[in-house]
């Protein structure tokens, strides 16, 4: 018997190895790690069950039938706890057939993305490996096909983290671009569906991985990823701090945990806030810090359109979303960009039954060609699609301009926003009072001209002709924003809407 | 006594002033400019009177503006503060002129102390020990090389109308004399329009010393001991104490006796400063005198117990002066930190911008000292490129000068600041200054200690320990709290953390051990235990506590995994791992920041007002790139090597955040 159980310790110690000494230096010195040490960083301590670690490839083409066989297959699988919430986890082996994906590396994902959903678990995938076994032609693809449906599956349902951390190509970056969020490490991750050599020959273009799919590109121009660190070390961490904030399900609602700070805490700072000059920027970060829990805020896309600013915090130790135009980038304006980045945020929030805190400082919809071109229109219907079908608590706050169409997307209280507040600096209209005068008069001298703006800004450049309507339940002092976003919060917790039943919606996409 | 009085001033001083009045029971008028409408001395008077635009030419320095905002108010009395209208003659005839009293010294006074030749002359007169020198009209540069052949070298030269460093000089033979006269010459034509320069020995290491006085509309003068304000950059104090480490009673009764003399000899009736420079062998000779309230006056308040505002007050109300000289008793130490809106690790730049952040340490008691912190501004203000950009005067008074210096490196580890850039880091590392603490002082203090300019030094040894347990402190606080997350696995034990912590803090490592003993969480390090107790919570800037008993504050700022904190000078980022985490960790490859020296970033928001390069152009080492203008201050930027002009990103009227790129080079 105890030859058995030393037999076993044996091949655990071998399949542990993965691709074995001289492999895992190799990733060490790319400055990586390898996929058990990134388990060990993303799970609490001793908390890894480990699944499937003996299973091996069944290919016996292209001389695969001769080369070794390493137990695992390239991925390691298995579930944990992070702060003691059940999260599983797969992690991609580069030191074993650089991860590449096999039919039998396809069933081990499968296992735990169908354990996952059934558990109603998070599931974090650790992704670092070359695509598919090219050796095992339609069985990996098939493998591929599996693993995707079951994203689909899962999606709305469970959260679904990916991490890049070394590169992810081909059929490898469809799973991750249907889990909820992408997160990338700079320097030793990239992503794209095909890669330079492809790239040179299809198109003649000259281009490096970074260049066509590195963190850069994928957080700031494609909006791919929704954020990247540093290292390896600081992606994990920041995912377990992710974690943190996230239901484990649909169901749940979101965690909670004391708060060290007190829910009416008052700043007076806020108070000068919004400048005197309306055109003069302020930094709406500077309000999302102030107002939430201990000003710990998680951003999402924090270097794509920066003219909307996404992210969650909490109030009252409870998860809050947070959407947010910037008046310091773009003066907040609602483009093609902006409005899907914030429509998709908003979309995740509703579907895990996370609150959303929204402030408003918007001018507008850009005008111009690109943006027309670009598809504005359906774009900005995203956001205001997203916003109108949620059924989560919506609080919404008006710091100051909420202008035209915006106003309406931007969770105003006729698409379904369940308390709105202004503070006395907004300012609620079709549009800035001088170009409101210039149609409505049509030219005149400019003394008039004057005469008639300063009317227009007196009747529509406050927030008491839309409080008069009951647009906006109160208007509030810019100190008390934290309690009284705190207080209504706490009224919507119960909140229940029934919708008539559809398959799905048909969102502009 | 008054019953109203008008403050001509703003910021901190407007406000020192209005508390003075406040607790005479005397209603205070405020002054504003369109950039001050929110801003804390208007909400602290009692009325406020708008009188114009933000430069201050246009507000604060319209004369008769003011004048009308006391008939409009019914203010009895104008105290200027310092700068603006508090030496001008003009201001203090126009409101004698109009029967509102002026809260300083008689026009004739601050006529007879303007002008640095007729100063000179008076002390002389008045036996006051002045700089060798010549004071007459130097006609010709052979007549300037006789002259400093008398004096000795090294001599300065200097302008007569002058002031800030303009049109000075220094020259060490005939030669340098020569050509520094005609340089000087012209420049003081240029920058005052009055060219008179006068020549004068040059002390080496000197020493910023000057005497407090204060005098009454009955003919007493007496003073209140001296400061010393040698700590200064391009001519600005930046700190200041009372008394000065280097003076006896003897010499300090000598200069004390002198600055009484000139005084009296002006028929000087309020309080004012007689400014000398030092040697180290306790030499002194006039430099000149301030016929006003000073900046640095606190410390003065601060170790003879008198509030010079209020003396001001009574003297020009006709009171006579109730203390006597043999009153004046000097107790304790007091030093004061002049905290500034400026980047110290960019040559002292100024910045502007809200405070985001403005949590000033609280005032009062603090162990065995006395905190005191004069300020003109609140968390939500804004600090604006029209004027200066002190932010608050950081006091700390004890028995000691050892016990002052440490109680305001406590403060200063206390004070946070967000959303500017500030001197806080400069001040607090020479807090730390081993010269420094010796008191071994000259003017040329920052530029002989910092030569190659200030960057945040890392902690090191005793320091670097006391942030690595605070960092385990935060961190510890941080992870009993995510022990209570809801929704945790059911029926299995709760999650634990590892009690080993390893602290990353900067280059430095530690580990220690975590456990919690009554109300402390202890900390064992391979070497010793520290016991911290604390109630800080996780969001707030200041980390208050103790460590092993010892009172100790730091700032602590979330950064990702990590903090980022400050401490007795210095600073890093802590990030606290398991020891699986820090080994992993310390796989993790360090990676080059960008190189930079390839771009001419912007070194402060501020406005482009020309380029003076071409694409292609190549450039030598400190020749012009780019002119930027902030804070009214117009900044050339040079090339700092040998370059060439690949790409030119800001054009002419751009206006640049700071780290902008202005070009590229190849």
């Amino acid at each position: 018997m105890k030859d058995i159980l030393e037999q076993l310790e044996t091949r655990r110690d071998g399949a542990r190895k993965g691709g074995g000494e001289r492999r895992i230096e190799a990733q060490h010195k790319r400055g990586k790690l390898t996929a058990r040490e990134r388990i060990e960083l993303l799970l609490d301590k001793d908390s890894f069950e480990e699944f499937d670690m003996f299973v091996q490839h069944r290919c016996v083409d292209f001389g695969m039938e001769k080369a070794e066989k390493i137990p695992g297959d390239g991925v390691v699988t298995g579930w944990g706890t992070v702060n003691g919430r059940t999260v599983f986890v797969f992690s991609k082996d580069f030191t074993v057939f650089g991860g590449s994906l096999s039919e039998t590396h396809a069933q081990k994902i499968i296992k735990i993305q169908d354990m996952a959903l059934k558990m109603r678990a998070p599931i974090v995938g650790l992704f670092d490996a070359g695509g598919a076994r090219i050796q095992e032609g339609v069985a990996a693809l098939g493998g591929y096909g599996e693993v995707f449906k079951r994203n689909v599956a899962a999606s709305g349902v469970i959260p679904q983290i990916s991490v890049i951390m070394g590169p992810c190509a081909g059929g490898d970056v469809y799973s991750p671009a249907m889990t909820d969020f992408i997160f990338m490490v700079r320097d030793t991750s990239y992503m794209f569906v095909t890669g330079p050599e492809v790239v040179k020959t299809v198109t003649n273009e000259t281009v490096t991985s970074e260049e066509l799919g590195g963190a850069k590109v994928h957080t700031t121009k494609s909006s791919v990823a929704d954020g990247s660190f540093e290292n390896d070390v600081e992606a994990l961490l920041q995912v377990r701090r992710l974690l943190d904030f996230l239901p484990a399900n649909n169901t749940v609602g979101v965690p909670e945990w004391p708060s060290f700070d007190v829910p009416d805490r008052v700043d007076m700072s806020l108070d000068t806030l919004v400048p005197d000059n309306p055109n003069k920027p302020y930094d709406i970060k500077e309000l999302i810090l102030k107002t939430v829990d201990e000003g710990d805020f998680f951003e999402i896309q924090a270097a794509y359109a920066g003219n909307i600013v996404t992210g969650f915090g909490r109030i009252e130790g409870r998860t809050v979303g947070i959407v947010a135009n910037q008046p310091m980038v773009l003066a907040g304006v609602l483009d093609s960009d902006a409005s899907r980045k914030a429509a998709r945020f908003v979309r995740y929030c509703d579907a895990f039954e996370i609150p959303i805190v929204t402030f408003v400082d918007v001018p507008g919809f850009l005008p111009g060609t690109a943006q027309e071109y670009g598809g504005l229109i359906k774009h900005g219907a995203k956001l205001l699609f997203a916003y109108s079908e949620c059924t989560v608590p919506l609080v919404t706050i008006i710091t100051r301009k909420a202008f035209g169409g915006a106003y309406d997307v931007m969770a105003s209280k006729h698409v379904g926003a369940d308390v709105n507040y202004a503070w006395p600096s907004a300012q609620i209209a079709v549009m800035g009072a001088k170009g409101a005068v210039e149609i409505i008069f049509r030219g005149g001298d400019a003394e008039t001209i004057a005469r008639q703006t300063k009317e227009y800004e007196d009747r529509f450049m406050s927030p008491f002709v839309a409080a008069e309507r009951g647009y906006i339940d109160e208007v509030i002092m810019p100190h008390s924003t934290r309690r009284r976003i705190a207080r209504a919060l706490a009224m919507l917790r119960t909140k229940s809407v029934e919708r008539p039943w559809r398959k799905h919606d048909n969102i502009p996409l | 006594m008054f019953s109203k009085i008008l403050i001509a001033n703003r910021g901190e001083i407007a406000c020192r002033v209005i508390k003075t009045a406040r607790r005479m029971g005397i209603k205070t008028v405020a002054v504003y400019s369109d950039a001050d409408r929110d801003a804390l001395h208007v909400e602290m008077a009692d009325e406020a009177v708008h009188i114009g635009e933000a430069p201050a030419a246009q507000s604060y320095l319209q004369i008769d503006k003011i004048v009308a905002a006391c008939k409009q108010t019914g203010a009895e009395a104008v105290h200027p503060g310092y700068g603006f209208l508090s030496e001008r003659e003009a201001f203090a005839q126009a409101l004698k002129d109009n029967g509102i009293i002026f809260i300083g010294p008689n026009p004739g006074a601050i006529a007879a102390m303007g002008d640095k030749i007729e100063s000179k002359k008076a002390a002389a007169a008045a036996k006051v020990s002045t700089v060798p020198g010549f004071l007459g009209i130097i006609e010709s540069p052979e007549h300037a090389v006789t002259i400093a052949d008398e004096i000795g070298y090294p001599v300065m030269i200097k302008a007569s109308a002058g002031g800030g460093g303009k049109g000075m000089r220094i020259a060490h033979s005939a030669g340098e004399v020569a050509e520094g006269f005609a340089r000087a010459k012209s420049e003081a034509a240029s920058s005052f329009g009055d060219d008179r320069v006068f020549v004068e020995k040059f002390i080496v290491d000197p020493r910023h010393i000057e005497i407090q006085v204060l005098g009454d509309k009955h003919g007493n003068v007496i003073y209140l001991g001296e400061r010393e304000c040698s700590i200064q950059r391009r001519n600005q104090k930046v700190l200041e104490e009372a008394p000065s480490p280097l003076l006896d009673e003897a010499t300090r009764r000598k200069m004390g006796d002198q600055a009484v003399a000139l005084a009296k000899a002006v028929n000087y009736d309020s309080a004012g400063t007689v400014e000398f420079v030092a040697g180290q062998d306790k030499s002194f000779y006039f430099l000149e005198m301030n016929t006003r309230l000073q900046v640095e006056h606190p410390v003065t308040e601060m170790v003879t117990g008198i509030d010079l505002v209020e003396q001001m007050i009574r003297v020009a109300y006709g009171e006579k002066l109730a203390l006597k000289q043999e009153d004046v008793k000097l107790d304790g130490w007091a030093v004061e930190s002049r905290v500034y809106a400026e980047d110290p690790t960019r040559n002292f730049l100024p910045s502007t911008g809200r405070l985001v952040t403005y949590r000033p340490p609280s005032e009062g008691p603090d162990g065995d000292a006395t905190v005191r912190n004069d300020t003109g501004v609140y968390e939500g203000g804004e600090i604006s490129i029209y004027y200066d950009p002190m932010i608050a005067k950081l006091v700390t008074h004890a028995a000691t000068r050892e016990a002052a210096i440490k109680a305001q490196a406590r403060a200063l580890d206390a004070f946070a600041i967000d959303g500017i850039r500030h001197n806080i880091p400069f001040v607090a590392a020479v807090m730390q200054h081993p010269r420094w603490i010796a008191g071994n002082l000259s003017t040329g203090f920052i530029a002989e200690e910092f030569p190659e300019g200030f960057s945040l030094p890392a902690p090191e040894g005793e320091t670097a320990q006391r942030m690595a347990a605070i960092a385990i402190a935060c961190d510890h606080k941080l992870n009993q709290r995510k022990r209570n997350v809801s929704a945790q696995m059911e029926g299995w034990r709760k999650v634990s953390f590892d009690r080993l912590r390893l602290v990353q803090l900067g280059a430095e490592r530690f580990e220690g051990e975590v456990s919690e003993q009554g109300g402390a969480v202890v900390i064992a390090f391979p070497d010793r235990s520290v016991g911290v107790v604390s109630d800080w919570v996780p969001g707030e800037p200041v980390w208050h506590g103790t460590l092993d008993g010892v009172k100790v504050a730091a700032q602590v700022r979330a950064v990702l995994n990590g903090f980022s904190l400050g401490h007795a000078g210095a600073y890093a980022n802590a990030q606290v791992y398991t020891q699986r985490e820090a080994e992993l960790a310390a796989l993790m490859p360090e990676k080059v920041a960008a190189d930079t020296g390839k771009f001419l970033l912007c070194p402060m928001p501020g406005l482009v007002k020309s380029i003076a390069v071409s694409v292609g152009q190549e450039v030598k080492a400190g020749e012009p790139l780019a002119m930027v203008e902030a804070m009214k201050m117009e900044n050339v930027l040079r090339a700092e090597k040998d370059v060439t002009v690949a790409k030119i990103l800001a054009k002419e009227g751009d206006s640049l955040a700071v780290d902008a790129v202005i070009m590229e080079f190849a």
